[in-house]
């Protein structure tokens, strides 16, 4: 009975919010915000955005680097997964893929800037031996106006989540039955898996691609550290306009961000048409019997583009190791003049509140919606159902951009006098926790073979204890890592903590962007080092667990 | 009980009801039943937080606070001021009329202005806090006055910034000293220059600092715009920008994105000279690693641009007396001479100092100096902030031109 309440309790949990934020943000983008004075529907605050210098070039950043990034990304994961045939060089390189899920955005895209900006590490280390340079060239690198950096920097951010999901759902698919099914035919490995595996896990793949591109597309953080300044992407406009002291343009920003929702659902169609064109284009070439051509560089290239990812990530971290130690540092010095822990020592004493703050709120989000997606998943096995119909709105607060129903939302809590507070951020920090979760965690859960809780129950068993004795224990590495995932997660939020607490809830996050505003690139260093602490302990838990749990029964630490 | 008294003790409670919320904003003439209030409150202060200082300062006044009145302090940090006026003006569309999340902000100016033509402030109070007296603000009209607007007692003045340029004495040896030196020094010095991009407040300071400059300082800056005349005004200014870009870093097609940025970039060496808003900033830094020990600070000849920043209390806070205990505390000769000092903030005092006792006088002569500091007499020359119209519209022309590159 209570099972069955779960699915319509995760539904409603996650679509009024979003749905209430949304409409308080839309009534003062058509005029309407009886407090500034204007209580009459209008299309003025659409003529005052459609004015704005730039905003097409905005839309259109907007737009591509979402599609782009989702592209190469996807083309990155897919790429390796063909090459990847199970050697200790593909496992080592997996291995050093996930804990990369575990750093925050803006924690890569400060690395990323110091990285490869023209006073950045990489050519302080090549400089002036090998350039000749004593000052940093003047070159457009970090914030250039095509978005390049911002695209690099999320692809990668989102190559190890789309590499999770897909391990994740490729052991229901068989993969190596079905490769060396080809390969008895005469495919090479690589295609063979691309056109015996691929199509089977795309399907299955489909929502966390989608999820990815409407992320990519109204991304605040990143965005600010790593894109374009002249313009800026759509998503910091809303944002730059929310917060001007000119109280008036709140009506143009809820048109921006209307705007902002129309131009994710349009980079959404795109993918969904473009999916359809490759479909058409691709039955010829899946079934023109070609065996081996280009095989040779997919397994080359689908190794060396994941590394690069993987080489480009950890030395974004390093360099942030290394600013944080850091003394005054001359370029083109390769390394600091001198080291000193005074960055640590001013920052510690301050940020026991913030990290009490942002593991008491992650690891409340992170047991609510377990508990809630477990139930729905747990109903949806005893009655046989197939996936959730409704399944897509769990993707709402992913789909529907931050900025577009937040500052709503606030609004809405306001007027029913619901005070910013711990509990709140817990909850809007549920809208974002629990798809992830819930994205993570269905398909094992889904695949685990029926007949082990069948068995339990014909030996007279009750439903609940074979859940806990028998489901459970199975499930256990999934579900760690999907706990993993939901808390690193629920500590990357920036906005909605910021808004939902009313500032009264600050986490390590808050603090990093606050940092962040004022350059100190040591302290930003250190607190972005901090901020990347909580989710890697998650992580590594989430390995460590299963493996001592189960130390004397090897075949149940998989999964993971 | 009979019924009239029942009806006379439902008047009696409905009406005390009525009188809470003006309970909640104690008499700021009355100054100890102010102090008897706010013990034991909780001020939420929502402040900037991107500067160690800052942060480091408000922190050691939360202490004093905690130790001397009992208030408790919480240091709210923002990244944009502006979120903490959309926050208010978000309660107030709420109809949250005296359970507000903010008891205290930091602003000044546009944020100021545009708090008080919505009515999102809280007062008068300040000229009512005892401390209020030790800044003679009858000779010092500054720190009633926040961009040509008369404050009216609705913020309480808290200190004073004044544009100060440093440069870096290994890489340039004769920096720019004035705005119309700079172009020149710019077209020598390619791609050392740059200001924060506009609406960065930093960055619209600069505007507004060559606005003055070149202009002769006209009077028309110093009321509110005149769309009829702002082209004709502003005329030499998108000239020289014009000139003057193509010689900035990245050849202008890019800008730093805030103040402190203008440091960082000063500090990987692709920058020579730069400004901050504090005119002990590069010392700071110097003494916190960001900047060589060659770097060195300077005024322009003219003079720069230069304003007080002040506390206000929003409307809806549900804190007022301790928010006002924290506002007359931030102007105590003790508190004023701690954010002076250059280890702790540097920021300068709003105290008429030559003015005060001989006690607390002492407490401002620390004797400390850096060499990358500026000599103590070489603020004299302030120039005033124009109204705030001139920032929002001296923005939207500036995003009009040079917004897309």
């Amino acid at each position: 009975m209570i099972l069955r309440l779960a699915p319509i309790l995760l539904i409603a949990l996650l679509v009024i919010p979003v749905s209430v934020g949304l409409g308080m943000v839309l009534l003062p983008a058509f005029g309407y915000l009886p407090v500034l004075g204007e209580g009459t529907f209008h299309l003025e605050a659409w003529h005052a955005l459609w004015g704005r210098a730039g905003l097409h070039r905005s839309v259109l950043l907007s737009y591509f680097s979402g599609l782009i990034t989702t592209l190469v990304a996807l083309f990155i994961v897919v790429l390796f997964l063909a090459a990847s045939q199970g050697t200790w060089i593909d496992r080592a390189i997996r291995r050093m893929v996930s804990p990369l899920l575990a750093i925050p955005h803006a924690a890569v895209a400060f690395g990323l800037a110091f990285l490869i900006a023209p006073s950045g590490l990489l050519v302080r280390w090549v400089s002036p031996g090998l350039t000749g340079w004593e000052r940093p060239p003047d070159l457009l690198i970090v914030n250039d106006p095509l978005g390049l950096a911002l695209m690099a920097g999320l692809i990668l951010k989102e190559v190890p989540f789309l590499l999770l999901m897909s391990l994740a759902t490729l052991p229901q698919l068989r993969p190596e039955q079905r490769v060396t099914l080809a390969r008895s035919l005469g495919y090479a490995p690589g295609i063979a898996w691309l056109k015996c595996v691929f199509p089977a896990l795309y399907p299955l793949i489909r929502l966390p691609v989608y999820a990815v591109i409407a992320y990519a597309t109204s991304v605040v953080d990143m965005a600010l550290i790593l894109g374009p300044t002249l313009p800026p992407t759509l998503s910091v406009s809303v944002l730059t306009w929310f917060n001007d002291p000119d109280l008036s343009r709140r009506f143009m920003a809820s048109a921006g961000a209307v705007l902002q929702l129309g131009v994710t659902l349009a980079a959404l169609l795109t993918w969904w048409l473009g999916e359809q064109g490759v479909k058409c284009l691709c039955q010829r070439w899946l079934a023109n019997g070609s065996r081996t051509s280009g095989s040779t560089a997919i397994a080359f290239s689908g190794r060396a583009l994941l590394l690069a990812v993987t080489l480009l990530a950890i030395s974004a971290l390093a360099g942030l190791a290394l600013f944080s130690v850091a003394g005054f540092w001359r370029f083109p010095d390769a390394l600091p003049g001198t080291f000193t822990l005074d960055h640590w020592r001013r920052i510690l004493p301050g940020v026991a509140t913030p990290l009490m703050n942002t593991l008491s709120v992650g690891l409340a989000a992170t047991l609510i919606a377990a508990v809630l997606v477990v139930a729905t998943l747990e109903h949806a096995a005893r009655h046989h159902l197939p996936a959730l119909r409704a399944q897509w709105l769990l993707y709402l607060p992913l789909i529907v951009p931050q900025v577009a129903f937040l500052f709503g939302l606030v609004v809405a809590a306001e007027s029913i006098a619901i005070r910013p507070q711990h509990a709140l951020v817990v909850a809007v920090h549920l809208l974002f926790v629990v798809p992830y979760l819930y994205l993570s965690l269905s398909e094992s859960y889904r695949r685990l073979d029926p007949r082990w809780v069948q068995v339990a129950l014909s030996l007279g068993v009750p439903p609940w204890r074979a859940f806990w004795q028998v489901r459970l224990p199975l499930l256990l590495a999934p579900l760690l890592t999907a706990c993993a995932v939901s808390l690193a997660v629920s500590i990357g939020q920036y906005l909605p903590t910021l808004l939902l607490g009313g500032g009264r809830v600050p986490t390590i996050t808050t603090e990093a962007v606050a940092m962040a505003s004022g350059g100190n690139r040591r302290l930003v260093a250190v607190l972005a080092l901090l901020q990347a602490l909580l989710p890697f302990i998650g992580f590594s838990l989430a390995l460590m667990i299963p493996r001592l749990v189960w130390a004397k029964r090897r075949q149940m630490r998989g999964a993971a | 009980m009979k019924p009239r008294a029942t009806l006379m003790t439902a008047v009696a409670t409905a009406m005390l009801s009525l009188a809470l919320p003006a309970m909640a904003a104690p008499d700021p003439n009355d100054w100890d039943a102010v102090l008897q209030a706010a013990e034991g409150q909780t001020i939420y202060w929502n402040a900037w937080g991107g500067d160690s200082r800052t942060n480091r300062y408000i922190a050691w006044v939360s202490e004093q606070m905690q130790s001397t009145y009992g208030v408790d302090v919480e240091h709210v940090k923002l990244d944009d001021t502006g979120s903490a006026v959309a926050r208010v003006l978000g309660e107030k569309q709420a109809g949250n009329m005296d359970d507000g999340r903010i008891d205290l902000i930091w602003i000044n100016g546009e944020n100021f202005a545009a708090m008080r033509e919505q009515d999102l402030l809280f007062g008068p109070f300040a000229e009512s806090l005892p401390n209020f007296a030790l800044t003679h603000s009858d000779e010092n009209p500054e720190v009633v006055t926040d961009f040509t607007l008369p404050t009216e007692g609705y913020e309480s003045p808290w200190g004073k910034a004044q544009i100060t340029f440093y440069y870096d004495s290994a890489q340039t040896e004769t920096p720019p000293q004035s705005i119309a030196d700079l172009l020149e020094w710019a077209k020598d010095n390619p791609g050392q220059f740059s200001y924060p991009r506009i609406p960065d407040f930093t960055g619209s300071t600069f505007l507004k600092q060559a606005l003055i400059e070149l202009s002769n300082q006209d009077d028309a800056l110093y009321a509110p715009v005149v769309e009829a005349e702002f082209a004709e005004i502003t005329a030499p200014l998108w000239d020289y920008l014009d000139e003057l870009h193509p010689y900035l870093w990245r050849s202008g097609r890019s800008f730093p994105e805030s103040g402190p940025n203008l440091r960082t970039l000063m500090s990987d060496g692709e920058l020579s000279v730069a400004f901050s808003f504090y005119p002990t900033d590069a010392a700071v830094a110097v003494m916190e690693y960001e900047l060589p020990e060659s770097v060195r600070s300077y005024v322009l000849e003219g003079g720069t641009l230069g304003n007080v920043h002040f506390v206000a209390i929003p409307y809806n806070s549900p804190h007022k007396a301790g928010a006002m205990a924290l506002a007359n505390f931030l102007l105590s000769p003790e508190a004023q001479a701690q954010k002076q000092s250059l280890s702790m903030w540097g920021d300068r005092t709003v105290l008429a100092v030559s003015r005060l006792d001989e006690n607390d006088k002492a407490l401002f002569e620390q004797g400390e100096s850096h060499p990358s500091a500026l000599p103590a007499d070489a603020l004299s020359n302030t120039l005033a902030e124009p109204h705030p119209s001139w920032m929002t519209a001296l923005q939207d022309a500036w995003l009009k031109r040079y917004g897309v590159n």
